[in-house]
């Protein structure tokens, strides 16, 4: 379980969270949805300790994430975790194989090379790549494919928590489906706890079990895919209809 | 009164900028002493800083050593000492034309690639792609860069001494009419291995400042195109003035006594 307590983060001037309280439940899939530039991103780096937040505290099952800030602990903490970028963040040197066997060939969980190729190779199938794939460089690749590399990358030393930081961004409506359709099965199967940004709409009804609404540094909204419709908050509401004329400004 | 405050802001600016550069350069070889060491990465280093840059490098030297010996030849001709040719493109070069001119080289080609590469991993997410893969940026991506730069551009200086020296001689032989051998015999003579020894080891700390300077403008690109080419010219800026500044106080140390 992921817990957040009154998070606070500024970028000098900007207050972009302002007293985030959230629970993400073991094994659930939690969306957050919100605009462009409201800490969506800020957030999921403050829980993996990419970014520290001045005020709060953020519980990984209990344990203080701020614990976890240097060292052997630190790697253990990490290595909890799985992370699909926006933009893929494949390491342009590697190959596609070397990107998705990147943790299983170095520090504590490393694994003869051989293996680490074949599991590698294991987890490219799984998200709908071809072993040919493998020895390919990311240059080489479509958008839709870095994604699901990405992806394969995310779950290739089987996390327990997975993040997807926009992951249909960029993509056209098929392969938005397939990606929505692989991260649902990948969360169902694995059992994870995922948490995933997005403003796309068909994301959040495809892999959500429970969505909440990140507006004004704060959380507006909070509660399960099914009473998204019927949230009652005029902030959502505009939101998930895309209006331009509701209580968030159209230009900010 | 507002030019003052600007000025003021600026040198604060200034040493702000040294004292983070420190910090890094202190944060760098921490890391070099404790592991983990990739040696992958510090092997491709190798290859880019070190093989890959000798063509550059090599040219360089030769021409160096051809108009030196040109330069000392018209020089020297006016009070009839142009038999010193040998000696003084030798010890030149050696000295201070090899380690500097090669390092400025170095500086030009690697500090530059090293900063925009790291500036585009930055703003494209790899750096942190690397964190959430439990990998230290610092460890994978700047200590086998500054290391392989380290060792690597001391050889460079060694071997483009040999070729501006050759660069020297050749038109020594072909166009000032000296004699091969006592062009050879001179150069011999005269060339100490402290000349050759003090080149390199300033190559070594060219080499240093080069990597990291390239590393530390990378690693604090700011966003987007526009951030990455402004890390990559301040990396090859900083090197190449921190290139000339160490090569005073370096030249100062080992031979003004």
């Amino acid at each position: 379980m992921i817990t957040l307590t009154d998070v606070h983060k500024a970028f000098g001037a900007n207050r972009v969270l302002r007293g985030i309280n959230l629970t993400v439940p073991t094994g659930k899939s939690m969306v957050i949805i919100g605009g462009s530039g409201t800490g969506k991103s800020v957030l999921l780096k403050c829980i993996l300790g990419l970014v520290t937040p001045e005020q709060g505290r953020i519980e990984v099952d209990g344990e203080d994430v701020g614990h976890a800030r240097g060292g052997a602990d630190r790697d253990a903490f990490l290595a909890r975790f799985g992370m699909l970028f926006q933009g893929a963040a494949l390491f342009d040197s590697l190959t596609v194989w070397q990107n998705v066997a990147f943790r299983l060939l170095r520090g504590a969980q490393k694994l003869p090379r051989a293996e680490a190729r074949d599991i590698a190779i294991d987890k490219l199938r799984r998200v709908g790549l071809k072993p040919e794939v493998a020895d390919l460089f990311p240059a080489e690749l479509s958008g839709g494919m870095q994604k699901r590399v990405g992806l394969a990358r995310a779950i290739a030393a089987a996390p327990e928590i997975i993040f997807f930081d926009e992951p249909t961004t960029g993509l056209d409506p098929i392969m938005s489906g397939v990606i929505n359709e692989l991260i649902r099965e990948i969360v169902v199967e694995m059992g994870v706890t995922a948490m995933t940004i997005t403003h796309d709409m068909t994301s959040v009804r495809a892999i959500a079990d429970r969505v909440a609404m990140l507006h004004g540094g704060l959380i507006r909204w909070e509660g399960a895919v099914g009473d998204l419709d019927a949230s009652g908050d005029p902030y959502v509401d505009q939101f998930i209809h895309g209006r331009a004329e509701g209580p968030i400004e159209s230009v900010r | 009164m507002k030019a003052l405050a600007a000025l003021g802001r600026l040198t604060l600016g200034a040493l702000a900028a040294v004292g983070r550069a420190g910090i890094f350069a202190f944060a760098t070889l921490g890391h070099l002493l404790r592991p983990p060491f990739y040696w992958r990465e510090f092997g491709v280093a190798l290859m880019q800083i070190g093989y890959f840059s000798l063509p550059v490098v090599g040219m360089t030297a030769f021409f160096t050593g051809g108009a030196l010996a040109l330069q000392i030849y018209a020089g020297g001709a006016r009070f009839n000492a142009e038999e010193v040719v040998p000696s003084i493109v030798a010890i030149g070069m050696a000295r201070e034309l090899g380690p500097v001119l090669g390092g400025l080289m170095v500086a030009a080609r690697v500090a530059s690639s090293i900063a925009a590469e790291i500036g585009t991993m930055k703003v494209t997410e790899q750096i942190d792609a690397l964190v959430t893969l439990s990998t230290n940026p610092m460890k994978y991506l700047t200590v086998p860069r500054v290391l392989a730069a380290t060792l690597a551009v001391p050889l460079l200086v060694g071997v483009g001494d040999a070729i501006g020296i050759m660069g020297g001689f050749i038109v020594g032989v072909n166009r000032l009419g000296f004699n091969a051998a006592a062009y050879l015999k001179n150069t011999a003579d005269y060339l100490q291995p402290w000349d050759v020894g003090s080149g390199m080891v300033k190559g070594a700390v060219f080499g240093f400042l080069v990597a990291l300077m390239g590393c530390y403008h990378g690693m604090n690109s700011g966003r987007g195109a526009q951030g990455v080419g402004r890390a990559t010219k301040a990396a090859v800026v900083a090197a190449s003035v921190l290139i000339l500044a160490a090569n005073y106080l370096l030249t100062e140390l080992f031979f003004s006594t």
